[in-house]
């Protein structure tokens, strides 16, 4: 067990020193200190303004480009280290495969969600600097969402760096699942519904099973309860579940979507050739 | 015994890479292990490391299946790669995730790398990659020294050595303890010989050739 946490803290390390972890960082902590510059927190859109304002813009963004930058950050982890061959010398040491895996998970997880929630939390600090009241529990719920989305992006990441052996294949994959995925938010399922040739309650089970839109729905009812800056299905998911249930939902089944893919990359990092 | 292995085969691609390989190493046993480019040579050494599944066949490392006891089996062997790899951490990480995974000491591993007139003092904060070749593989033996092992596999351990390297090499490999077995992969007998006492001789993933010095 000690060994998780050296493995951990030395991925950290490790993260520290890197290029894309001061990208990633600059992105998250950029955009928050560009909302405030630009003023976006003073402008008022559907009725939200302030620190409303600039955590829901933030949320739009999150949406978008967190899901890219911790697949394509995280699923060079293992099979990159495969391919280079620092593996084969770092697993010829006596450390259990559930160490190493679990490890490197667990540091890779502080190092993608340490810099949005910093974010969020500089956010908070500017939007407080402006006078406004400060919303505790949408700040608690939000900040709970983004663990819950980045650990479902890190599982997912996990999983594909496990079962392929080629970094660029592992990269591939990412922008296919998150193709996909963004594909599948409310724009693309109003389209199926226009269409009519799918039956609606399979729209409702593509929305209620796409991570991107879960906490899509969940992150935004939190500013807007009856939804109304979203599309229909996100509506009717509101409707059906309530807000309570609907952010529960939101909140859980990432989580469990991002163990289970952890946990079949584990699985095939134990069953599968290591190099 | 410290290796059995019976009837083992590994395929890639639908190729034999091991063909059945029987092959029993005991303490004391210090191999040269040759043959040409593409004869199975590293796919031995990593399937005795447990990093393969075989498809077939039985292998026992200290007496342990080495990859369902990986951690016992790898807390006796000493393994040099053939090529550094690009590890990102800094010397003075890589030496406490060694030591603090290992049965070695960092002062153990000072000790060796001083040995082999290696400065890690003066490199402590410096990732692995950025130094010398040479270096990184007086680092990686200083590493493998120091870890008391009863199994060293190197794989062409002195390919990135100058020759006064190789020469310090080779003067500490003449004091390891003799009980211990080691396993060079190698193409250069002549170098080695006199720190050998068996010889074996793989081709097209078979022993062709298993020979007493």
């Amino acid at each position: 067990m000690k060994n998780i946490f050296l493995i951990a803290y030395l991925d950290i390390k490790e993260s520290l020193r890197s290029k894309w972890f001061y990208v990633y960082s600059l992105v998250f902590g950029g955009l928050m200190a560009l909302f405030f510059i630009t003023g976006i927190s003073d402008a008022v859109v559907m009725g939200f303004t302030g620190l409303s304002r600039m955590l829901l813009i933030f949320i739009q963004v999150t949406i978008i480009i967190l899901p890219i930058f911790i697949l394509i950050t995280t699923v060079k982890s293992i099979s990159g280290d495969r391919e280079s061959n620092v593996l084969e010398y770092m697993l010829s040491f006596p450390i259990s495969l559930k160490e190493y895996y679990w490890g490197k998970m667990l540091g890779r997880f502080i190092t993608v969600f340490m810099p949005v929630f910093l974010a969020l939390i500089m956010g908070v600090i500017f939007g407080l600097s402006k006078g406004g009241s400060l919303p505790w529990g949408i700040i608690f719920l939000y900040s709970i969402l983004l663990f819950s989305l980045c650990f479902t992006f890190l599982g997912v990441a996990f999983f594909l760096s496990s079962i392929v052996k080629s970094t660029d294949i592992a990269l591939g994959s990412s922008f296919v699942v998150w193709i996909l995925l963004l594909a599948f938010i409310d724009i693309a399922l109003i389209g199926l519904m226009l269409q009519n040739r799918v039956d609606d309650n399979v729209i409702l089970i593509f929305a209620m099973l796409n991570p991107i839109e879960v906490f899509r729905i969940g992150a935004i009812s939190l500013f807007d309860p009856e939804l109304t800056v979203i599309g229909p299905v996100a509506y009717y998911l509101l409707d059906t579940l309530g807000t309570t249930l609907l952010i529960v939902y939101a909140i859980i089944y990432p989580i469990i979507i991002g163990g289970l893919f952890a946990l079949f990359g584990y699985l095939a990092f134990r069953k599968k050739d290591l190099i | 015994m410290i290796i059995e292995a019976k009837g083992i085969a590994k395929k890639f691609m639908r190729e034999y890479v091991l063909d059945h390989i029987n092959l029993t190493i005991n303490s004391s046993d210090r191999v040269a292990l040759m043959g040409p480019n593409g004869a199975g040579k590293t796919t031995l050494v990593r399937a005795i490391l447990g990093f393969y599944h075989l498809d077939k066949g039985d292998i026992k490392v200290f007496g342990n299946d080495p990859i369902k006891s990986r951690v016992e089996v790898l807390n006796s062997i000493s393994f040099i790669p053939q090529l550094p790899p690009p590890i990102k951490l800094s010397i003075e990480e890589l030496i406490k995730y060694i030591s603090k995974s290992s049965n070695t000491t960092q002062e153990s591993i000072f000790k060796e790398a001083k040995r082999m007139e290696l400065d890690l003092e003066a490199n402590l904060s410096k990732p692995f990659f950025k130094l010398s070749g040479g270096m990184k593989q007086k680092l990686l033996i200083a590493i493998a020294l120091s870890k008391k092992s009863n199994l060293l596999i190197f794989d062409e351990p002195t390919a990135n050595l100058d020759p006064k390297g190789r020469e310090q090499f080779y003067e500490l490999l003449s004091e390891i303890d003799e009980s211990c077995s080691t396993i060079y992969i190698t193409h250069r007998l002549d170098e080695i010989e006199p720190l050998v006492n068996r010889k074996i001789y793989m081709e097209l993933g078979k022993i062709v050739e298993d020979e007493r010095l």
